[in-house]
């Protein structure tokens, strides 16, 4: 066994016999494009709403639940997908939260949240989660789109434009902070704070 | 006098018959029920955050913002978030009365009381649309003057 892999490790350090450099060189790099593209459409593929609501658990309750929202439905037309808010879209961080997709996909395996029970059983825990997410990294996925820099405050009405020219300007709170439920329903919010 | 005890009773349903026709607009005014109407535009909610005077001292004050997907369930009070006690120094949204921490004895608790829990149930938000129906309310202070006279 030790050999073998041995023989291979030193086949690795050894000029090619039978193929040509230019086929080596000009392969690996078309192949290079070729795996290279192919794992981020995949993943680009994980991203997608079609993806998300492919599974019961996530059509049958949040993406139920946002339906009504303003996040779905507006006078602009403009909507948000579940990547949109919960997927960061900096490369390193969207790996990094698809490795923590992992779990997620042992959830389904095992039927964490199989049932409309258990996903209410869940909720709280699941919506601590990214409750910790956003308020970590600042409210990231909501000011993808909504820029502090360019909120216009007199467009706004005045308590919403007294509380994001304070709190929100000054970075002592951060969206998440106030904007809890906004896209689904919340759990048993008791000992929350400021609810 | 069978015959002359329904007599009278039969009149009457006629009358009311034919006065209701008269009287009674429907939801559908003059429309035929074979075509379907073309509905008002919807309204905008009042989002002014300016509170608006009260008709009568007990009216329940009307909710002079959007409370779209306000979630007011066993699980939170949405409202609740500014309007409450603890909140309204931060919020600095009107508390809600101490008449909403009575039970139904009269006596104040900590809490709200749960046949307070409901907000929707008196207070309203109002919208931009035109009244549907003349509206002859008068304010307790113009009867007064009325009655002066």
């Amino acid at each position: 066994m030790w050999n073998k892999i041995k023989h291979y490790w030193q086949l690795l350090w050894h000029p090619s016999i039978h193929f040509s450099l230019g086929f080596l060189t000009i392969g690996g790099f078309i192949a290079g494009i070729i795996f290279w593209g192919g794992f981020n459409t995949a993943m680009e593929f994980t991203n997608t709403e079609t993806f998300c609501i492919g599974c019961h658990e996530m059509r049958d309750n949040v993406y139920n639940e946002l339906q009504n929202t303003i996040h779905f439905s507006n006078r602009s037309g403009v909507r948000a997908k579940c990547s949109d808010c919960h997927v960061p879209h900096d490369w390193t961080d969207k790996i990094a939260r698809k490795m923590q997709a992992s779990k997620e996909v042992w959830g389904k395996l095992f039927g964490t949240i199989n049932t409309r029970e258990k996903f209410l059983n869940k909720r709280r825990e699941l919506a601590e989660h990214e409750w910790a997410r956003l308020k970590a990294n600042d409210s990231l996925e909501c000011r993808n789109c909504h820029n502090f820099d360019y909120m216009d405050f007199t467009a706004q009405s005045q308590r919403a434009a007294q509380q994001h020219s304070t709190a929100l300007a000054s970075g002592e709170k951060t969206c998440i902070d106030c904007h809890k439920g906004i896209a689904h329903e919340l759990p048993d919010m008791s000992g929350v704070e400021g609810w | 006098m069978n015959k002359k005890r329904l007599l009278f009773p039969a009149l009457l349903l006629i009358a009311i018959a034919v006065f209701a026709e008269e009287s009674i607009t429907t939801l559908r005014p003059n429309q035929a029920i074979t075509e379907e109407a073309e509905p008002p535009s919807m309204a905008n909610v009042v989002n002014t955050d300016i509170r608006q005077e009260r008709n009568y001292p007990m009216q329940p004050p009307v909710i002079p913002h959007k409370i779209r997907n306000y979630q007011v369930d066993l699980n939170t009070n949405k409202c609740m978030s500014c309007h409450s006690r603890e909140r309204t120094q931060a919020s600095q949204a009107p508390m809600v009365s101490v008449t909403h921490f009575m039970d139904r004895d009269g006596n104040f608790r900590a809490e709200i009381s749960p046949r307070r829990y409901f907000c929707l149930q008196c207070h309203v938000t109002q919208t931009d649309s035109p009244p549907m129906g003349k509206n002859q309310f008068k304010d307790m202070y113009e009867v007064i003057e009325t009655n002066k006279n």
